[in-house]
């Protein structure tokens, strides 16, 4: 009987945890908060949520190296998540706090809603996978060679987002589900760092999954059934 | 605001209308008041919310009515305990005094902080903890009164008690500029009696930010939800007419669905 995963979830001293530790236990795994970014490195997933401003968190999160152990297990295409804010980090900046480096993963950059919406949006919102993977911002659902052997990993359903800022389009290599806020925007993006996987070892969600019900909830529990790679050291 | 954008409330290109049931919790039960007295016990908070999510509901809001230093560390026990049992969100307000309060509500498992009282004293601390975790989880609790000669509405402090002249939109203004992410609005003439939503409170606060506004206070039938809707509320909230069973989550949505909301089935 294989032992339960282990979560990792990236602690910044900021966040607000309980729902995404009681999301790891819904799932049948075992969440654990860290600021170690060699424990963060070594675990079976990582998580890393967000919560405050785009600079303050990143500042956290560089403070105690896990920018950098996040960017290694993405190297290394070990099983890695992010959620809102934590979504955001992993790109190169967001227009809410300019000058303040992300993490660099994605190669994009995050804007805020376009005026005339009532912000934060703040609530559930249709999710629509989108097969496309090119810089087109998901409009053609028009899937490229890569990815037909992978049929979206998010599924259409409805999602819990809360956010002011968004990412307007997936950068290449990355496929996309979208949703609509006034405008298209990102609800989240998968890569695979094997083309053979079935399961995205990148998986960076605007929305969050512990708190959109069992459709989150079948989300997770689906991303954490992935097969577990060992990591040396 | 959009311009005709939130005409109706009802665009197909947005977040669902809410419906958002409303704890209140006292000494680890939910209770509830008629207009913020005479209280009725309702049960055990996680069953109780927990049923509600099955029913369709999109988060839910508790309100800590403690009275003792004992009742409120009680109700730190329920949030725990409610946030265990959902995968929806839940907020939580109620003797929120400082920053410490707060956080002490996020790390038991609240998505969101209500601040009301504490935060027409110290505006500042809306804006200290929209800095610390983000506008999206600070929620300004406004209890508003109309006031029979001007037609406008005062904001009431400490459940209802305590007029502070405050005219109620420009406090929610105010409020938002200091970065609240979410009014919740809860008209205390109608509170508890059934009577529906103040709309025109809504309408006017509602019109007057760009945030969030959740309706509150009075709801009891259909029609009541859908003229908070109507009126511009993004979220809906009752506790008597979901706790005592007159009306449910799943049948109030789908008669929001056929008048043209979108809501989440």
């Amino acid at each position: 009987v294989a032992r339960p995963a282990k979560v990792a979830i990236a602690g910044t001293g900021a966040a607000n945890l309980a729902s995404v530790r009681a999301l790891c236990l819904r799932a049948g795994t075992e969440g654990f908060v860290t600021e170690d970014p060699g424990a963060l490195l070594r675990a079976d997933f990582a998580v890393l949520p967000g919560v405050g401003s785009f600079g303050a968190a990143m500042a956290r999160l560089a403070a105690r190296g896990l920018d950098a152990a996040l960017h290694e297990r993405f190297a290394l295409g070990r099983p890695t998540m992010g959620i809102c804010l934590g979504m955001q980090m992993m790109c190169l900046s967001s227009e809410e706090s300019p000058g303040a480096e992300g993490i660099g993963i994605v190669e994009a950059r995050i804007g805020r809603f376009a005026p005339g919406q009532v912000l934060p949006q703040l609530g559930w919102n249709r999710v629509f996978p989108a097969l496309a993977t090119a810089d087109d911002g998901g409009k053609a659902a028009v899937s490229r060679s890569r990815d037909e052997g992978h049929p979206p990993f998010v599924k259409a359903g409805w999602a819990y987002f809360a956010n002011s800022y968004r990412l307007s389009s997936a950068p290449a290599g990355f496929s996309a589900s979208m949703s609509d806020y006034g405008e298209t925007f990102v609800a989240s993006l998968e890569f695979y760092s094997d083309p053979e996987d079935r399961v995205p070892s990148l998986l960076a969600c605007q929305f969050h999954p512990e708190l959109s019900g069992p459709w989150g909830l079948d989300l997770f529990a689906r991303w954490v059934s992935a097969p577990r790679k060992g990591v040396a050291g | 605001m959009g311009i005709g954008a939130e005409e109706g409330g009802g665009g197909m290109s947005g977040t669902a209308l809410r419906i958002v049931p409303c704890l209140d919790i006292k000494g680890g039960r939910v209770v509830k008041g008629k207009r913020f007295i005479g209280l009725v016990d309702s049960g055990d908070p996680a069953t109780l919310a927990r049923r509600y999510e099955a029913e369709g509901a999109d988060e839910i809001a508790l309100l800590d009515i403690s009275a003792t230093l004992e009742e409120r560390r009680t109700a730190l026990d329920s949030l725990r305990a409610v946030r265990g049992a959902l995968s929806i969100p839940v907020s939580m307000g109620g003797g929120v005094r400082t920053v410490a309060d707060a956080e002490r509500l996020l790390e038991a498992g609240a998505d969101r902080v209500a601040l009301n009282s504490a935060a027409v004293r110290d505006p500042g601390l809306i804006t200290e903890l929209a800095g610390r975790f983000g506008v999206q989880c600070v929620v300004l609790a406004i209890d508003a009164r109309a006031s029979p000669r001007s037609g406008a509405y005062e904001v009431v402090i400490e459940a209802g008690t305590g007029p502070t002249g405050l005219d109620a939109v420009e406090w929610a203004r105010r409020g938002v500029e200091c970065g609240a992410g979410e009014i919740l609005l809860t008209s205390i003439d109608r509170d508890g009696t059934g009577s529906g939503y103040d709309a025109a409170l809504i309408a006017a606060v509602a019109s007057a930010v760009a945030v969030p506004v959740v309706a509150s206070g009075g709801a009891t039938s259909l029609a009541h939800f859908l003229e908070g809707a109507r009126a511009g509320a993004k979220a809906l909230l009752a506790a008597g007419v979901f706790h005592r069973g007159e009306l449910s989550i799943g049948e109030l949505k789908r008669f929001l669905a056929e008048n043209g909301m979108e809501v989440r089935i």
